[in-house]
């Protein structure tokens, strides 16, 4: 366990390198009218990092919101994942946001669009932070676990929106190139290989700050324990 | 839970009609906030708009939001979640009861703001009686959606200025979803994905508040 624990950051580093490596130098550019030349390479960084947005992170968030809630399951550790994993989230979201609109300007012609699939993932933007300012807001700390464990799984909703959101409407934002329900890839050769890399890198990526979020939440629940017991021994010390 | 539901909605029903903040505070304020947006729209505006949809939505999203809040302040004058815990009422039934109370506050203030809209905003009659099913839809939907929020927020520093940044995202899609089928229904169009989103969100919210309501309350 502690061996992979080290191998994680080198991992991360070495894939991330990897997709920049094949994505700039070994795949090709675009030869199709709609395909844009260089702009093709923000295939290797928009998907995969939504990906890690809208699923990987939701996902742990969701199912340790879920495990907090069991009573059987309950524990800090269940909260502080969900906590955790929540602001990470917030990190990739904006991410996507922001590398969605540098790929749609050029190919769309706009920064932003109304669009099912855009505006769906900025509300989903919305309730990270509105999580974060539930966080903040209650002082009881099992209260505040318990009120962010069902908010949570509420927000948890909005993810299927987003997934469906290409195929219930007409939307500007492609529709699934690997995972689509005809089961054909439409992605060839490096490129597809490329494309999986970054998925594999940016995943790594999310579990790398992950880990060190939570250590970094340890870390200030105990010294924000400490603080609280030489409040209590300076105030007993005044009444003694 | 099916009793504990109506003992619940007439609890708070009883409250509305006994305190009659709804008739006096939530509604004038709602036909201000429609002639509000008339008064923006300009009086050219106004009456010919196709902009009375969205302004419908948005004034019962503020009434809604107001609604909330007095839901849920009800369940926290002095001694109120005692009784409850004392009683041991089943909290699915508490969050269904407090949902259908507020859904018929709700479908009562959207019949007045409507009405508003009809007159105001010269929206067609023939077209708003077609779209009232959905109205109903929605507001059930920001019922047991604005239920949930309400509990979620409640007790906490500052419920006031938290519930809209919590609600207003998971309203959203119904908003968008009320909007695009009352101006369908008003203007023609594509109807059943809206109405999916809206079947979808309240079958949703309805299951997570019975499986998750009671962990509120104990928190």
């Amino acid at each position: 366990m502690k061996l992979l624990q080290r191998a994680l950051g080198p991992a991360t580093l070495v894939t991330l390198l990897g997709t920049f490596i094949m994505g700039m130098w070994v795949t090709p550019k675009a030869t199709m009218l709609d395909g844009g030349g260089d702009l093709v390479r923000m295939l290797y960084v928009h998907p995969a990092v939504a990906w890690v947005a809208l699923y990987v992170s939701f996902g742990t968030t969701t199912v340790a919101s879920a495990l907090y809630l069991w009573r059987r399951t309950r524990s800090v550790v269940m909260d502080r994942i969900a906590y955790c994993a929540m602001e990470v989230s917030a990190l990739f979201i904006f991410l996507t946001l922001v590398t969605g609109s540098i790929w749609g300007r050029p190919a769309w012609g706009v920064w932003w669009a109304w669009d099912a699939r855009l505006t769906s993932t900025a509300i989903l933007g919305v309730f990270v932070l509105g999580y974060l300012a539930l966080r903040r807001a209650n002082g009881d700390p099992e209260a505040r676990a318990r009120r962010s464990a069902v908010f949570g799984i509420l927000i948890a909703l909005d993810i299927p929106i987003i997934h469906f959101a290409v195929v219930w409407w007409k939307t500007l934002h492609q529709s699934a190139t690997v995972l689509n329900s005809t089961g054909n890839v439409l992605v060839h050769g490096s490129m597809l290989w490329t494309l999986l890399l970054s998925f594999v890198a940016f995943t790594l990526l999310f579990v790398w700050l992950l880990r060190f979020r939570y250590r970094l939440e340890v870390m200030r629940e105990t010294s924000q324990q400490s603080r609280r017991d030489v409040a209590v021994a300076a105030r007993q010390r005044e009444g003694a | 839970m099916i009793r504990t539901a109506l003992l619940v909605a007439r609890k708070d029903l009883l409250i509305e009609a006994r305190s009659r903040v709804l008739l006096w505070q939530v509604l004038p304020f709602g036909l201000l906030s429609l002639l509000l947006c008339g008064l923006a729209l300009g009086p050219a505006q106004a009456g010919k708009s196709s902009a009375a949809p969205g302004l419908f939505y948005l004034v019962m999203l503020f009434v809604t939001l107001l609604m909330i809040n007095r839901s849920q302040g009800v369940e926290h004058a002095a001694g109120t979640r005692e009784s409850v815990a004392v009683l041991g009422l089943d909290p699915a039934g508490v969050f269904l009861g407090k949902t259908l109370a507020l859904t018929v506050e709700l479908w009562l203030t959207g019949a007045v703001i409507v009405g508003g809209a009809v007159l105001t905003l010269h929206t067609a009659f023939a077209g708003t009686v077609a779209a009232l099913p959905s109205i109903a839809v929605a507001l059930g939907a920001m019922a047991a959606a604005g239920t949930m929020y309400g509990a979620l927020t409640a007790g906490i520093d500052g419920p006031a200025t938290l519930l809209p940044v919590l609600t207003l995202p998971a309203f959203a899609p119904l908003l968008v979803a009320g909007e695009r089928s009352f101006s369908s229904a008003l203007h023609g169009g594509a109807l059943w994905e809206w109405w999916v989103i809206m079947l979808v969100a309240l079958v949703g919210y309805l299951a997570i508040g019975v499986l998750l309501y009671g962990v509120l309350e104990d928190s």
